[in-house]
């Protein structure tokens, strides 16, 4: 299958290890991928701060760039939630009918990676070999927002190697909330202490999501405190080989 | 109004400081909540109930197999109501008024005071017992009957507490949530007659209560409640509580006066049905709630209270309404399962929000009852993880309503040059010209990697300025990586082979 990778703003320009190992891991798969290099954000930040009429020129540039794909995955419950969530309300009170249609036509075509691989295109079991002790961290928005249900842990537990172990109030949230960590910056780090008191109880070597922003966030401050434990994007953990290792 | 900012969690909550909604912007969340998380017995408190309750209600739910049904009618009622509000509520008062009582028109806060402290003044009493009396907190009402000499007694338990600590409450439900049972030994010991003895077993703080209470109810002659639904059909009033304090403040006077927010009305009791089934699973995790009280009008003499007000209270409602999207907060039926599962307010509680209705929902609610720029703070006391949206039994979107509310704020922001030339206001407005551009964005991609070339260290920066160093207070910041992914990308589209070079900028 011909698919359009939608990496997001910041994977682009952080996490590009997140990036190449998508393509890797859906061309193992036998599937065709393409980068469109003009694409830059969903405009998340933007709309969830406040600043919404800048959020509208995102939604239109992504409607351009996305419009013919055929089918475009992303490595990000939270911006692909986005898209589902707010472009057709974004759409809709920007009063133009050209881009609600377009909108409209567009979003079913738009996938999170877990969701596209498990129940798009049926696998569970990509070959990935990961010989570590791991923890999962559902994101907010991978588990309420775009809701991904238990794809995610359906692939993981077909991982060759693969230690999973349950994460202690893995449901709540990390504290990261985009520019919730600057601007309430004390309550963010109390549920930040939180969630990295439960990852160091895992014994994980790895604390895997969908959402590098979480990650970013929770291994930001495992860093910070030497703590030991790695943050992974859940493509990098299927991507990895016996044959190959990491992507 | 010039005010001082409270620094200390006493001064926060004392009854001094507030009531909130009338007054000038209160302290913003995040120095609020700083104070509050630096509570270590708050914290515990808070941490301990919070959690023991979800479970509770988690399991409350899962009994029911139409739990989803059930929510969406309870959505649905109340948006139905809340389109044809006016309808809704001229059949209140035509039914309440044809059952002997009487129904009054209150358009804010000084006006609920004026007609509700007449009534009190009429009857020559110097006190009122109160329940379910949160609208009234809306009000100040407890300091408007103060100034004519009137003292009110909270019968809730908790309300009582928080009365008699000279607090504010800190959840909608449980309004001394952020006290234990040491701390409300002490204070009983401190406050009521013949509590020397007194142990923190919850069966003797309640008898305690109960002893101090019950004088109260057999001498006040009248008697002021909230109310939770008002069914315009019989203009029947309902009242759901769970200690019985509510009926006996309801039957032991000969007046009552219940104060009720216009949202609170549905069309027919058979809506009541849907609401009685989501409101004790949602808020206390129990299947029925204990005491169900439901009057209609004025009772015969001997059988209840021969004389009974009604005053609708209105208190920017109207304005909230006139938002199409912002309006479901209207639909509230106050269970506090929002607050309950919300990560925030388990960890500030419910006082850092400055707010009558604290939590999620007061996050909502609050700044569209006075203004966004009166709590401008509040909707962005948020992660926006949404587990308040998933236990809503009435489904209220609060996350999209909190973003809604955000972009009033940036809008209100915007009227002034300050707001927009604000650090914040211009990186947003310079991040979203480099995003609708590729090339920009290449091109601050690399400016980024050039500018971090001093701050990497060990593969991380540690600091960053301005607000930012909310940020790396104690977490580290990943730097743009020596190689972007498009730059891999079109490394690999051309077929060279070659690592990047050393542009990477890291040390």
């Amino acid at each position: 299958m011909r698919m359009s990778l939608f990496l997001t703003c910041f994977n682009d320009t952080l996490f590009p290890a997140t990036g190449r190992a998508v393509v890797a891991l859906l061309e193992r798969l036998g599937h065709q991928v393409e980068f469109p290099l003009d694409q830059t954000c969903c405009g998340q930040m933007h709309y969830n701060t406040g600043y919404q009429p800048e959020a509208l020129p995102l939604v239109r540039h992504f409607v351009r760039v996305f419009g013919d794909s055929e089918i475009v995955v992303s490595p990000s419950a939270s911006c692909v939630g986005m898209v589902h969530d707010f472009y057709p309300k974004i759409a809709a009170e920007s009063g133009d009918e050209a881009l609600q249609r377009a909108v409209a036509d567009l979003i079913p075509r738009v996938f999170e990676l877990t969701t596209l691989l498990v129940n798009k295109l049926g696998v569970e079991d990509v070959g990935a070999y990961f010989p570590h002790r791991a923890t999962y961290h559902p994101t907010c928005h991978s588990l309420r927002m775009y809701r991904v249900g238990d794809a995610p842990m359906r692939l993981l537990r077909n991982v060759r190697g693969l230690d999973l172990v349950d994460l202690p109030n893995a449901e709540e949230c990390c504290g990261f909330g985009g520019t919730f960590a600057v601007k309430n910056a004390d309550t963010s780090i109390a549920m930040l202490s939180d969630k990295i008191r439960c990852a160091l109880d895992t014994d994980a070597e790895y604390c895997v999501a969908v959402d590098n922003s979480c990650l970013m966030h929770i291994g930001g401050g495992l860093h910070r405190q030497r703590a030991g434990v790695e943050p992974i994007h859940l493509a990098e953990v299927l991507a990895a080989t016996e044959e190959g290792g990491r992507a | 109004m010039s005010r001082h900012a409270p620094t200390t969690r006493a001064e926060l909550m004392s009854r001094d400081v507030e009531p909130l909604p009338t007054h000038a912007p209160a302290q913003p969340f995040p120095e609020a909540a700083r104070i509050s998380l630096a509570d270590v017995q708050l914290r515990r408190n808070m941490g301990k109930v919070t959690t023991t309750i979800r479970a509770k209600r988690a399991k409350a739910v899962a009994e029911l197999p139409d739990w989803e049904d059930l929510r969406e009618a309870g959505r649905a009622i109340k948006d139905q109501t809340l389109r044809h509000l006016d309808h809704y509520l001229i059949q209140l008062e035509q039914a309440v008024t044809k059952a002997g009582g009487k129904v009054h028109w209150a358009a804010d806060a000084t006006e609920a005071n004026r007609i509700i402290t007449e009534l009190v003044k009429a009857h020559a009493t110097n006190e009122v017992v109160k329940i379910k009396s949160l609208t009234t907190d809306e009000l100040g009402l407890n300091e408007a009957l103060h100034e004519i000499g009137v003292e009110a007694f909270e019968t809730d338990l908790a309300e009582l507490i928080i009365q008699l600590a000279g607090e504010r409450s800190s959840h909608i439900l449980v309004p001394a949530i952020h006290k234990n049972r040491a701390e409300i030994r002490a204070l009983f010991r401190r406050q009521l007659a013949d509590t020397e003895n007194l142990t923190d077993e919850p069966k003797a703080l309640a008898g305690a209560a109960r002893a101090h209470l019950r004088k109260k109810f057999l001498s006040a002659k009248v008697a002021v409640s909230g109310a939770n639904f008002g069914v315009a059909e019989t203009g029947s009033i309902c009242i759901v509580e769970s200690e019985g304090n509510g009926r006996m403040c309801l039957t032991l006077p000969r007046v009552l006066i219940s104060v009720m927010g216009i949202e609170k009305v549905i069309p027919s009791w058979r809506d009541l049905e849907v609401y009685l089934q989501l409101l004790p699973r949602s808020s206390t995790a129990e299947r029925m709630n204990p005491y169900t009280s439901i009057w209609t009008g004025a009772s015969a003499p001997g059988d209840g209270p021969e004389e009974f007000h009604l005053v609708l209270l209105d208190n920017g409602r109207t304005k909230v309404l006139a938002d199409s999207f912002g309006r479901q907060a209207l639909q509230c039926i106050r269970c506090s399962a929002c607050l309950n599962v919300c990560p925030v307010y388990e960890r500030t509680g419910g006082h850092a929000y400055n707010s009558v209705y604290p939590g999620p929902i007061g996050a909502i609610l609050t700044p569209q009852l006075v203004g966004v720029h009166n709590a401008g703070s509040l909707p962005y006391a948020s992660s926006l993880c949404g587990a308040c949206y998933d236990a809503c039994p009435v489904k209220i979107h609060i996350p999209q309503v909190l973003v809604h509310l955000r972009g009033k704020v940036v809008e209100h922001k915007r009227d002034s040059l300050s707001g927009r030339l604000a650090p914040e206001s211009l990186a947003m407005k310079t991040l979203g010209r480099v995003f609708t551009s590729p090339r920009r964005f290449e091109r601050f991609q690399r400016l980024g990697r050039l500018g971090q070339r001093l701050k990497v260290h060990n593969g991380m920066i540690e600091s960053l300025p301005g607000q930012l160093g909310g940020w790396t207070a104690v977490r580290d910041v990943y730097p743009v990586a020596p190689e972007t992914f498009r730059e891999w990308w079109r490394r690999r589209e051309s077929g060279s082979t070659s690592t990047p070079s050393s542009r990477e900028g890291q040390s």
